[in-house]
């Protein structure tokens, strides 16, 4: 090791210096350009998508890819039983995906946050109340409980992220909780106190800042995650309703015609397959970046 | 006592474990005057952290204050609620932790550890805006530059990792004199530090409480440090204050037996190739303590009497000490 890699530069923080191990990860820094590829493709998919998704041409019905006999190179991938472009279509579907996604993450991160400093900082009867509810909330198989939720609640963008994020928190709820247990321990909390910090202060400045790191990487194992339930949701019919494009139900749609029209299912399936991959990989290297065991 | 900023009264912190209750501080007097440095002594156990956690109304479950009266500056602090007590800490009374690599937060810069002190507890700062992240900016460069740390305003950037340790003690001591608190309780401000580095942190207590006028209440096991910094010492064993008076009186003429074998037990230039003389014997178990003299099991000239219980006596106008020899009156 080199002097300068001791002595560190100035105003280096510890996030700052793992954000350095992760660029320096080739296959993970790859992967999080094809995640920011997916995402860009989702905000300008109106420049991005050849043609409208939702236009239909009976023409066109069940058209193959371009390179294939009878196929035509402006619908690449080419087109579903309604004659409607897929690339396109996957184009449009990666909004609903990644935008579930995120939200699903961003509200359950922020409820398992709060619950878990609560719980792991203030103990007590407050931290009975919220570790019981996330042991119940575990003891429920995820997938049927969402299919149970959305058949009651009907279909609907919000109806989904509800159906996801009411049990999705309590992973980051308890990943927040044990790290505050041992945080709330240390000496600069102690000292904190001393110095007539309150406890919300405690909670929010003195103890997130140190429990983070594990939270984001979480965040982002459990956004592939997300996006798998969201697309199994949408594939028994049961998450975005048509015509809207979601990779989900695009697969759906393809399963009667996988003899005659493979391409329907499998380019939404592989778009559903990379996304997922990509953003796994990435967290990989993230964990490997933040948690100091895996680092050498 | 006249003049006392901070005066407790029979204080009793216990702790209920599984093991039975723990007395950690039992009855225990202690006063602080205004603008002197009071050193508390005492093996690890003695209750000297425990003492002033419960001033400072920090003891935590299954810890609690059992009674006494806790008095600072006028004010019943064991009366004031939890709001009224966040207050108190930090402004009126700060305290440094034993272990400055520890105590300072490795997520936020040390110019934001300052600022959060003063953001908390300073009234005289400018309500809102720019002019008082000015004030506080120049307040925070001006307690850098006062426990002498040098180029403070880039120094505010950077993260507790970036220094050394002795650093992090004058850090940790400048967040804790932020607001010129009237009394600083320093628990064993110097037991990470190496020798040299010792020397100066002390040193640096020393001028401050000159320049502020303030309180020092130095906890510590090295009766060295006391006898150069601190006005009068209070020695502490198994829970109970058993020496208490003027430095100069205590460490130059001990009364109770356990001050004389701490004196005895420190090795010095003059006795040089004569073995030192450790105490005898373990701090007694604080379960289940019989009403004698809690010394009474290591004590060389223990006798019968102190098979009772045994309160503090004279030894001089100031000195008092736990001990039956004292006066003559050993029945």
């Amino acid at each position: 090791m080199s002097l300068a890699a001791e002595t560190p530069a100035a105003s280096e923080t510890i996030l700052r210096r793992n954000l350095a191990t992760f660029t320096g990860n080739r296959l993970a820094m790859l992967c999080a350009l094809i995640v920011v590829l997916f995402v860009v493709m989702a905000v300008f998919a109106p420049w991005i998508a050849p043609h409208d998704p939702n236009e239909t041409d009976l023409f066109r019905r069940l058209q193959p890819p371009g390179w294939m006999a009878g196929g035509e190179w402006s619908y690449v991938l080419g087109c579903d039983a309604l004659g409607r472009d897929i690339l396109s279509r996957i184009v449009y579907g990666a909004r609903i995906s990644i935008f579930i996604g995120i939200v699903v993450i961003l509200v359950a991160t922020t409820i398992g946050i709060l619950a878990g400093l609560a719980a792991g900082y203030l103990r007590g009867w407050v931290d009975m109340l919220i570790s019981r509810i996330v042991d119940i909330l575990l003891g429920f198989p995820y997938l049927i409980f969402a299919i149970g939720l959305m058949a009651m609640m009907g279909p609907g963008l919000w109806n989904i992220i509800f159906a996801l994020a009411y049990k999705e928190w309590v992973i980051p709820a308890r990943v927040v909780r044990g790290e505050t247990l041992v945080t709330r321990e240390l000496e600069y909390v102690e000292a904190a106190r001393a110095l007539g910090a309150s406890r919300g202060h405690i909670m929010l400045r003195e103890i997130l800042p140190n429990v983070l790191s594990p939270v984001i990487v979480v965040a982002t194992i459990r956004m592939a995650h997300v996006i798998i339930l969201e697309a199994s949701l949408s594939f028994l019919g049961l998450g975005v309703q048509p015509p809207t494009a979601s990779w989900g139900s695009m697969v759906a749609d393809g399963r009667a015609f996988m003899l005659e029209a493979w391409w329907v299912s499998t380019f939404p399936g592989l778009a559903i397959l990379f996304l997922v991959l990509a953003i796994n990989v990435a967290s990989q290297g993230l964990r490997d970046a933040f948690d100091p065991r895996f680092s050498e | 006592m006249k003049d006392a900023l901070l005066e407790v009264r029979d204080l009793r912190t216990v702790f209920e474990t599984r093991a039975g209750r723990i007395c950690a501080v039992d009855g225990v007097s202690v006063a602080v005057r205004r603008g002197e440095c009071l050193g508390i002594v005492g093996e690890s156990g003695s209750g000297k952290s425990v003492t002033f956690a419960s001033v400072m109304g920090l003891v935590k479950a299954p810890g609690r204050i059992e009674s006494g009266t806790i008095v600072f500056d006028g004010r019943d602090l064991r009366g004031l609620s939890p709001r009224q007590m966040r207050a108190v800490r930090g402004r009126d009374i700060a305290m440094t932790m034993q272990d400055a690599l520890t105590a300072l937060n490795p997520a936020l810069s040390v110019g934001e550890q300052i600022a959060e002190v003063l953001e908390a507890h300073d009234e005289t700062l400018p309500a809102r805006g720019a002019a008082r992240r000015k004030a506080i900016r120049k307040a925070s460069i001006e307690m850098l530059g006062l426990v002498g740390i040098p180029s403070a305003e880039t120094r505010l950037r950077q993260y507790p990792h970036e220094f050394s340790g002795g650093m992090r003690q004058r850090i940790m001591i400048a967040i804790a004199l932020a607001c010129r608190p009237k009394l600083l309780i320093a628990d064993e401000p110097t037991t990470a530090l190496d020798v040299t580095i010792q020397a100066q942190v002390l040193e640096l207590i020393s001028d401050i409480r000159a320049k502020l006028g303030m309180s020092v209440a130095l906890i510590t096991h090295d009766l060295g440090v006391v006898a150069e910094h601190c006005d009068r010492v209070m020695v502490m064993y198994a829970g109970q204050v058993v020496e208490e008076g003027p430095t100069t009186e205590v460490i130059g003429a001990p009364k109770h037996p356990y001050t004389q074998g701490l004196l005895a037990s420190i090795p010095r230039p003059a006795l040089r190739g004569q073995p030192i003389h450790p105490i005898e014997g373990q701090v007694p178990d604080l379960i289940g303590l019989a009403p004698q003299c809690r010394f009474y099991s290591r004590c060389t000239q223990r006798r019968e009497a102190c098979l009772a219980p045994v309160e503090m006596r004279a030894a001089g106008p100031a000195h008092n000490a736990r001990c039956i020899l004292i006066g003559g009156d050993e029945e």
